[in-house]
């Protein structure tokens, strides 16, 4: 179970990782923030973006039509 | 003797990566690339900094009039039922053409769930993005700073050159 979630379902690029990245903040170095999505890009954008900032792309999935990640918080 | 890696002087620079961006379109469609990309790279822990200029100067006017005009762009295909749809040049000179066409995208943006430019302004200036003004593009097209946005700095080339000099990405766009 994740520490926060938040539903960016329905909303188009860049716009998840905006609130995955706002959400993050309001969490706990070494916490984890869930995200549900439908947007196909995401898959790619939550890898490059924990590649890029250091956070954990902790999980990486799909449940039906919507895209599931779980990010931990590492800086 | 020395050796070659011995000369080099260190350049001082900050632990983050800097993106930079030059910004010289306005209209509806080309306004979304650079607003796009720097709140991406300020979530991702990029120092951004934006600058203003030609027509892209307009973006940092507090009333946003975002349009789109269809002439002179071929690759413009609009899906409408199922098809999509191209607007002939001749067409583009019947009064309200580019009005509607503007409806049109700017409908498909909400029904997408694609953010609003004054949403991913709103967004870049929260994140720190920092903003440049071009103080000649002020003066040639007679803007006034009190009717722009709070926060953008005026600045011009060299003001520019010397961030884009320090930046690990620089844009035109």
């Amino acid at each position: 179970m994740a520490d926060q979630t938040l539903d960016a379902k329905g909303l188009n690029c860049p716009l998840p990782i905006l609130r995955a990245k706002k959400a993050l903040q309001t969490i706990a170095v070494g916490g984890t923030l869930e995200v549900l999505a439908t947007d196909p890009g995401s898959v790619k954008d939550f890898q490059a973006f924990c590649n890029t900032t250091g956070n954990e792309l902790v999980e990486s999935g799909t449940e039906g039509k919507v895209y599931r990640f779980v990010l931990r918080r590492r800086s | 003797m020395t050796t070659a890696a011995e000369n080099v002087i260190p350049i001082p620079r900050a632990a983050a990566k800097r993106m930079s961006i030059i910004v010289t379109k306005g209209s509806l469609d080309w306004a979304y690339p650079p607003f796009i990309l720097a709140t991406t790279a300020a979530a991702m822990g990029l120092e951004v900094t934006m600058f203003f200029t030609f027509y892209g100067l307009p973006l940092l006017l507090k009333q946003l009039d975002l349009n789109i005009s269809p002439l002179g762009n071929a690759a413009m295909k609009m899906p409408l039922a199922g098809l999509h749809m191209t607007m002939p040049n001749f067409a583009c000179m019947i009064p309200g053409v580019d009005a509607a066409a503007s409806r049109m995208m700017k409908n498909l943006i909400k029904k997408k769930g694609v953010a609003s430019i004054a949403d991913l302004r709103g967004l870049a200036i929260e994140a720190g993005v920092r903003m440049i003004a071009c103080q000649m593009t002020l003066d040639l097209f007679e803007y006034k700073l009190e009717d722009m946005i709070e926060g953008p700095e005026l600045g011009g080339a060299a003001t520019y050159i010397e961030v884009a000099s320090q930046s690990d990405i620089n844009l035109f766009i």
